[in-house]
């Protein structure tokens, strides 16, 4: 590692590999950083050495990967991998830990494609060990081949169909897909359709999964209302509540999903602006049309300032990448300007089905805010939604003051898994929309620091890169 | 018109809450206004030591003031919990400062032994490593040793924040939030505080508006200088209880995360972090306890105390208008007792005694005139 | 479980609470403890209750475990290397150095 770089980029997955290629095609100094150990981020997880024999179980979109991988293995970028960036200040000093040192690090642009997480499912027993998310049963099928016979997927979304059908196509048994696909959402979604259009062959491609699951002979059961996960030390059943009836399957194992949001840790608390986005039920990056934030020489690219998907991801890493080779006087606005204009056809293409799929997988309210109140919201302080609502009947204003009330949002996740169900709740028990609340202060540490590490702080170039 | 009050308090932070929770007590209709959650609050900041060791080594009345808060702590925590059920973590197992080396030993021996000098009570022990690591499992058998004494503690400081606004709620008080104060306007025997939420009127106004103070108290006839000192502050995950007792940069709170503290640095108004400053901690640390290298920092901040010039508290009342107070120090955890327990009292009668005379602002210009 | 048929890969044996696994080289300690069915990682600081590994991508901290003396390490961030020891995190990590109950401080 140098102690200085033109270019910085944080994460290895689409946009990052994708604004990596470009950056080092016109510039010396390129550095991506990401802590797995290959690249890929979560969507291509073990793209490089995927050794699933059959490859029409991951399915064709999974494999696209390979191409971007090749070509950023081709290109002249420094890549840190299994590295842990946990800061980028305002002044674009880059955090970075490995083997048990910290390095610290400038650069004159930063590229924040610090990818998607999971939406949070905050429903009674969510914590039980053998309870995962969709994204957990993905990245297990394909790092290392694992799945598990007669679980129950839970949610709504395209990933939960896809992994259900992963599962379908490699042969392994699915107890039951209970589907919690608001009714309601179809007729809000049909004014979305005529834009969607234009990607008619994805629609169809998840209709088709949808139809192999249900005549496969799978348990699949739509509309749920209301969901309880039961065990004593560990899931033995799922509840469900549909047309007013409970029903109980039993199960070891149940993955959960209902969408996924940005991973907004890093950007938010290198200073970068996100609002409230009604439509996504999440926070979307103030950025322009070339990912620049509103902090000098940070960008943002990828599912990291908004989903959009793992191709509109590559399409927003080659433009942000682009205006960071102008920016720095490596390339003429002539140049960048021909370059990008392909690609914003594109990206704008990819974007047209997003709001037909924002609003026909919306996730119903009770899943995001939990109505019993002995369901746990802070996963890591083990704070349920009734403490956090009593904390707003004594005058908790907002999830910074929730910290000292009941540490909410002090544990190492945070806020990943609860910032969201917190923000809804405490919007909602005040009465006020998420917008007119402050959000959740995030500050470096992104990650977790070794103290050792950060006590073999070096600011100099490692003698072993 | 709104109704008057005995008593506003300007600065709902640790010093401004501890007082008004003592004027209400005293039977004052008290009302704290504060700026709101967008204040540099120096609470957040406070490392929660309830510290005796180091404090008034070159100065007795602070030495004093210092114990006499410390021996009625207990009885606030007690207060506290009486009235709202709040456990704010006071615990005082006594605690240590840990010298690496013999020099730093030797200057801590030094300073001690002036402390004892005006301040009998302080019943001090220099221990060497050996000693000191009996008392301090994990300790590095690098170090020199250190200082340990009975009379230390540790609270938590944003539960004795809630404590506080709590149980002055509770026996009455009123707070109002997001109500910075733009000016004080003294009319005879009243004072008119005017925010953008209104203007409030009282027979006395107290000023612990931390870094605000001096600005508000020039309305008012005082002179309260006071600048930002930034401290730096690590907090691990949690770990299973190592730590004894609190030390003057490391403790370990009742929910098991470590908090490594204590750096001091002129950095104006900046809230940000200084990784160099961060490293020293972290080297420092892990020189006194290497088993910490294997503890993970999962939050960090920074904060600013406020600073007076000497670093003493200052308690002051405006002598063109009696009525109005000012109170600020940098130790509002350590202080909060005799801020709760004794102040108000003095406020309600209208003199702050002489064993606090020395704490006026008439010091500095003592200084001053012999420089 | 029901495992994919995979290219072979290279083996590798760690240790989890004493007992020897089979890992697959190249795999993460949770993948690894996921495939002999362990669901359960440790127990919580807060309350001692079961957690296991929840979104297998770092950012979710339940899959916390002790590996080779160092506590609170990412079972899915950590790559399985040979003779690795491996131990459920019962309640808050420890870095060596703890009180036992008489010792511990009231």
């Amino acid at each position: 590692m140098k102690d200085h770089y033109d270019i910085a980029i944080i994460g290895t997955g689409p946009a990052g590999m994708a604004a990596a290629t470009v950056a080092s095609a016109h510039v010396a100094d390129v550095l991506i950083v990401d802590e797995q150990p290959e690249v890929g981020g979560q969507i291509y997880r073990g793209i490089t050495r995927q050794s699933i024999k059959d490859r029409t179980i991951l399915g064709d979109d999974y494999y696209k990967g390979q191409n971007l991988a090749g070509a950023f293995a081709a290109s002249n970028v420094d890549h840190v991998s299994g590295a842990t960036v946990w800061q980028v200040s305002p002044e674009r000093e880059i955090g970075i830990s490995k083997d048990g040192a910290a390095h610290l690090l400038t650069a004159d642009q930063v590229i924040i494609a610090t990818g998607a997480q999971e939406r949070p499912f905050p429903i009674p027993g969510w914590t039980l060990p053998g309870v995962m998310t969709a994204g957990s049963a993905q990245i297990l099928l394909k790092s290392s081949g694992i799945t598990f016979s007669n679980a129950v997927f839970v949610g709504t979304g395209p990933l939960l169909y896809l992994i259900a059908y992963q599962y379908l196509k490699a042969g392994v048994p699915i107890r039951a897909i209970l589907d919690t696909t608001p009714k309601s959402n179809r007729l809000k979604a049909l004014p979305h359709l005529p834009g969607a259009l234009s990607h008619l062959g994805s629609i169809m491609k998840g209709w088709k999964w949808i139809k192999a699951l249900k005549s496969s002979g799978t348990l699949f059961i739509e509309g749920i209302d209301d969901l309880k996960i039961t065990g004593k030390n560990s899931t033995e059943a799922i509840e469900y509540l549909v047309q007013n009836k409970w029903h109980r399957i039993e199960t070891s194992n149940v993955f959960l999903h209902q969408g996924v949001v940005p991973n907004v840790n890093l950007a938010m608390a290198s200073g970068c602006v996100y609002h409230w986005n009604e439509q996504k039920l999440c926070w979307h990056a103030s950025t322009d049309e070339w990912g620049s934030s509103n902090v000098p020489g940070i960008s943002i690219a990828g599912d990291g300032g908004g989903i959009g998907g793992a191709i509109a991801a590559e399409y927003q890493g080659r433009i942000t990448a682009y205006q960071a080779l102008y920016t720095t006087n490596k390339i003429k606005k002539q140049e960048r300007d021909i370059n990008v204009l392909p690609t914003r056809h594109a990206l704008a293409h990819e974007m047209r089905i997003r709001p037909f799929l924002d609003a026909m997988f919306r996730p119903a309210v009770q899943f995001r805010i939990p109505t019993d109140d002995a369901t746990m919201v802070c996963r890591c302080e083990e704070v349920t939604a009734g403490k956090i609502r009593a904390s707003v009947s004594l005058g908790c204003a907002g999830p910074n003051q929730l910290k000292s009330f009941t540490r909410c949002g002090m544990g190492p996740c945070q806020g990943r898994f609860c910032s969201l169900s917190v923000s809804e709740l405490i919007a909602e028990a005040r009465n006020i929309s998420v917008n007119e609340l402050e959000q959740l202060r995030l500050r470096p540490p992104v990650k977790p620091l070794m103290l050792a590490e950060l006590a073999n702080l070096s600011t100099f170039a490692s003698e072993d890169t | 018109m709104s109704p008057a009050y005995d008593a506003i308090v300007v600065g709902g932070g640790l010093v401004g809450s501890a007082l008004a929770f003592g004027l209400q007590r005293e039977g004052l209709s008290t009302l704290i206004l504060d700026e709101g959650d967008i204040a540099f609050r120096a609470t957040r900041g406070n490392f929660g030591l309830v510290w005796v060791q180091s404090k008034g080594i070159d100065f007795s009345p602070y030495a004093h003031w210092t114990w006499e808060s410390a021996e009625t702590w207990a009885g606030l925590s007690n207060l506290i919990s009486e009235i709202t059920g709040i456990d704010v973590g006071y615990q005082r197992p006594g605690g240590a400062e840990i010298c690496v080396d013999d020099k730093e030993f030797a200057a801590k021996r030094q300073k001690m032994e002036k402390l004892q000098s005006h301040s009998p009570h302080v019943k001090f022990e220099m221990l060497d490593q050996k000693s000191m690591a009996e008392l301090l499992p994990g300790l590095s058998p690098d170090v020199a040793g250190g200082c340990y004494f009975s009379g230390d503690g540790h609270a938590n400081p944003l539960n004795l924040l809630r404590g506080l606004h709590q149980s002055f709620k509770s026996m009455g008080g009123v707070i109002n939030s997001d109500a910075p104060v733009n000016d004080i306007v003294s009319q005879g025997s009243s004072f008119t505080a005017k925010t953008k939420k209104g203007e409030f009127h009282s027979a006395r106004v107290i000023l612990a508006a931390g870094l605000g103070t001096q600005n508000l108290a020039n309305k008012v006839g005082m002179d309260i200088p006071v600048h930002p000192d930034r401290g730096q502050i690590l907090v691990t995950e949690r770990l299973k209880p190592f730590l004894t007792m609190p030390l003057s940069k490391i403790r370990q709170t009742i929910e098991g995360s470590v908090q490594i503290g204590d750096s001091h640095e002129d950095a104006g108004l900046d809230v940000g972090m200084s990784t160099p400053i961060l490293n020293k901690m972290a080297i420092r640390a892990v020189q006194m306890f290497p088993h910490l290298g294997n503890a993970r920092i999962v939050r960090a901040w920074s904060a600013l105390r406020i600073m007076t010039p000497d670093g003493y508290p200052i308690y002051e009342q405006s002598e063109q208008h009696p009525g109005a107070f000012a109170a600020v120090c940098h130790s509002g955890v350590t202080l909060a007792a005799a801020h709760a327990l004794q102040v108000p009292k003095y406020i309600k009668e209208g003199t702050l005694p002489t064993s606090l005379a020395p704490l006026r602002t008439n010091r500095f210009k003592k200084e001053m005139a012999h420089a | 479980m029901h495992e994919i048929e995979m290219n072979p890969s290279p083996k590798v044996s760690i240790k989890f609470d004493g007992q020897t696994l089979q890992a697959n080289e190249g795999e993460t300690v949770a993948a690894a403890l996921l495939r002999q069915t362990h669901l359960a990682f440790r127990t919580t600081a807060v309350t001692g209750t079961s957690r296991g590994p929840f979104c297998m991508m770092g950012i979710c901290f339940d899959c916390l475990v002790e590996i080779d003396g160092v506590p609170n390490k990412q079972a899915c961030m950590t790559y399985v290397e040979n003779g690795m020891r491996v131990k459920r995190q019962l309640g808050a990590g420890d870095t060596g150095v703890f009180l036992s109950d008489e010792e511990d401080t009231q």
